[in-house]
């Protein structure tokens, strides 16, 4: 009897657990499924080469949102990357153990948890309000910021990987210490690095809460950095709120390019990383 | 790779004297132990003759000036922080100083309805309770719609799977991670709120209207239900894999000791597994509950955007990162956009200790893992 009770609630536990399995699959599934279905039925020529037409008229494309998404992710990669990596270096290389790097380690986390609108509140205070309207360069600081903790992490990570002996090697040499750390250890960690890069580069390029009010949007084309700019995510909220048909057409191919960005480069990090020495990045 | 390793070469004949001086430094020193240190202190071991060379070699200021580069990298995310904390401070002086604490618990009185009202900017009465009553409801609704199935989730992955469907399961939950939010919200609005206006509202109204959280007096759809269960579906991925991170942690000797007193795998799960993880399963939950409550985009396009507060789940409602989304950009007046900032501000440190905290839990448990395992 007690047997039969504990291998009833032994089958009953594998059950729940493959029934929430199915239940978590199956939402992804649908989003994918409706997101491919729409926006392949959305997507024509004229989505990657106009501009959008005036509201309520049919047509028009979202081309400079595509140019503005890229000019504001270099602008957050020029500010992220670098000052990102500086970090994960010097967690690696000269504060390891210390409680700087600890400090370091731990606000960085911090920061990868505050949420995207509080950026935008930020940066609005710091940037838009004190030297410059709306514009591209207050949303690429805001991107930038929110890159710097995924960076740093996974940098730090990658270089912790490097084994001690190429370092000895390369100081045995003679070669001085920060051309042994940027030559050899970095290069050494650089496809780990550059995974971590696009990982940061895919969280931020969906965003849209901070550009709302940095970057803000734009319906004509525009790439002047003072300027507002367009970005895909913003298209999407907006044409995703509108009464108009069209545009939640348009809004469906606009996401449906979108993912198509990041899962293209979350499979190509899982790709680098799933093969030789890299293991372990995200 | 060997093109560098020329230029390096040539530079290291120069430095030939030097590294003479180094090796008389090694046979003299009667210490050769930190050749044996850990390899897990190259910075920490500087040793005699490190510090000599590197206080001599003519790359000296190089190498200084590189360190506290970096260094500086480094302080730049101190930096940061501190920025946007005195930034969002700034902000809300004016709103703090016209109401103080007030403005996150005090209510108004409509003088010609006699209903409550919490928000009109119009005729400047600013108070953030509906705010934070839409968050925590659609947050602690997430939590508990995602908490069961990402647990499920974990342990069927990490205890129960075919090892040929675990691969592709996990990396279809890391992929739901990295959808943007706003992709969300558009399936939200033309999916899943559809879908409940028309099918689970009139249902669950049917069968659980009487307990007076689910009324009919909303026909959008749009509400509490429909931003908890985006939310429940956005958190899932964290909570799941950082489970399955503590549950890889515990060892598997407790599994196989388990097993072998005669317990049923859910038995072992249940009493190896999970009563070992259960610190870092809390932070986990915790660590998801600090994503729901700064979730933007896709509760602000399925949550109704009406600061009100209702007993129904299915009434449209507003949260205070929805409430800074929608309105910020063109805000009114100076105390509009300061209450907004407040609101941020709120939001900032309350995700700040959530977050401590479930970083601290997870650690607890990972970091002793590999100690224990051996």
């Amino acid at each position: 009897m007690r047997a039969k009770f504990r291998t009833a609630a032994d089958g009953l536990a594998t059950g729940l657990a493959v029934l929430s399995t199915v239940l978590v699959v199956t939402p992804l599934v649908a989003i994918f499924a409706y997101l491919i279905y729409k926006g392949a039925s959305s997507l024509n020529f004229a989505f990657f080469t106009q501009i959008p037409k005036p509201e309520g008229e049919l047509g028009g494309g979202m081309a400079n949102a595509i140019v503005g998404s890229g000019v504001l992710l270099g602008l957050a990669s020029l500010i992220g990357v670098p000052i990102g990596i500086g970090g994960g270096i010097f967690l690696a290389e000269f504060g390891r153990g210390t409680k700087l790097a600890n400090g370091v380690r731990f606000t960085a986390d911090v920061l990868n948890g505050v949420p995207s609108i509080v950026m935008g509140v930020a940066v609005y205070g710091l940037i838009v309000t004190p030297a410059m309207p709306f514009s591209a360069i207050s949303g690429g600081v805001a991107l930038g910021i929110m890159m710097i903790p995924t960076v740093t992490r996974t940098t730090e990570e990658m270089l912790l990987m490097v084994p001690h002996a190429v370092r000895e090697a390369a100081l045995a040499l003679g070669v001085p210490n920060w051309r042994s750390v940027l030559s050899i250890t970095v290069k050494t960690a650089s496809p780990g690095i550059i995974t971590g890069c696009m990982l940061a580069f895919a969280r931020v390029a969906g965003e849209t809460a901070p550009l709302i009010f940095t970057a803000f949007g734009n319906s004509n084309w525009s790439i002047a950095l003072n300027r507002p700019i367009s970005a895909l995510p913003l298209e999407i909220y907006r044409y995703a709120i509108s009464p108009y048909d069209d545009q939640h057409r348009q809004a469906w191919a606009a996401a449906l390019v979108l993912v198509v960005l990041i899962v293209a480069a979350v499979s190509l990090v899982r790709f680098v990383t799933s093969r030789g020495v890299l293991k372990g990045a995200s | 790779m060997y093109s560098y390793w020329d230029g390096s070469l040539f530079e290291v004949s120069a430095n030939v004297p030097e590294i003479r001086i180094s090796q008389s430094a090694v046979q003299t020193d009667p210490s050769p132990g930190d050749r044996q240190a850990p390899p897990g202190s190259l910075a920490a071991d500087m040793s005699a003759i490190r510090g000599f060379l590197l206080s001599r070699g003519n790359s000296a200021i190089a190498d200084r000036g590189f360190h506290w580069l970096m260094v500086l990298c480094a302080l730049s995310i101190f930096g940061i922080v501190v920025l946007i904390a005195t930034e969002l401070v700034r902000g809300s002086q004016l709103s703090w100083a016209k109401s103080g604490f007030a403005f996150f618990v005090s209510r108004f009185v409509d003088p010609d309805t006699r209903l409550p009202m919490y928000w009109d900017p119009v005729n400047g009465h600013f108070s953030a309770l509906p705010f934070v009553f839409g968050t925590l409801v659609s947050s602690f609704l997430a939590l508990l719609l995602a908490v069961p199935l990402a647990i499920g989730l974990a342990v069927f992955l990490t205890e129960m799977c075919p090892r040929a469907l675990r691969a592709p399961l996990a990396f279809l939950t890391e992929l739901l991670a990295a959808i943007p939010s706003v992709i969300y919200g558009l399936w939200a609005m033309f999916v899943l709120v559809p879908l409940l206006r028309v099918y689970v509202n009139p249902w669950l109204i049917k069968l659980l209207g009487w307990t007076g959280f689910f009324n009919d007096d909303n026909p959008t759809g749009l509400g509490f239900l429909a931003a908890g269960v985006i939310l429940a579906i956005m958190i899932l991925p964290i909570i799941s894999s950082l489970t399955r991170e503590v549950m890889n942690a515990v060892p598997g000797s407790q599994r196989e000791a388990a097993l072998a007193l005669g317990a049923t795998r859910w038995e072992m799960i249940s009493m190896g597994v999970l009563r070992n993880a259960r610190i870092g399963i809390v932070g986990a939950i915790i660590l998801g509950l600090g994503r729901a409550l700064g979730e933007t985009m896709a509760v602000t396009m399925v949550i109704g955007n009406t600061p009100q507060i209702q007993r129904s789940l299915l009434a449209s409602g507003s949260s205070m990162a929805s409430v800074i989304a929608n309105e910020y950009a063109e805000a009114s007046s100076d105390l509009h956009l300061s209450a907004l900032t407040e609101i941020g501000l709120a939001l900032f440190i309350v995700t700040i200790i959530v977050n401590a905290l479930a970083r601290l839990l997870v650690w607890a448990v990972t970091r002793g893992a590999p100690a224990s395992a051996q």
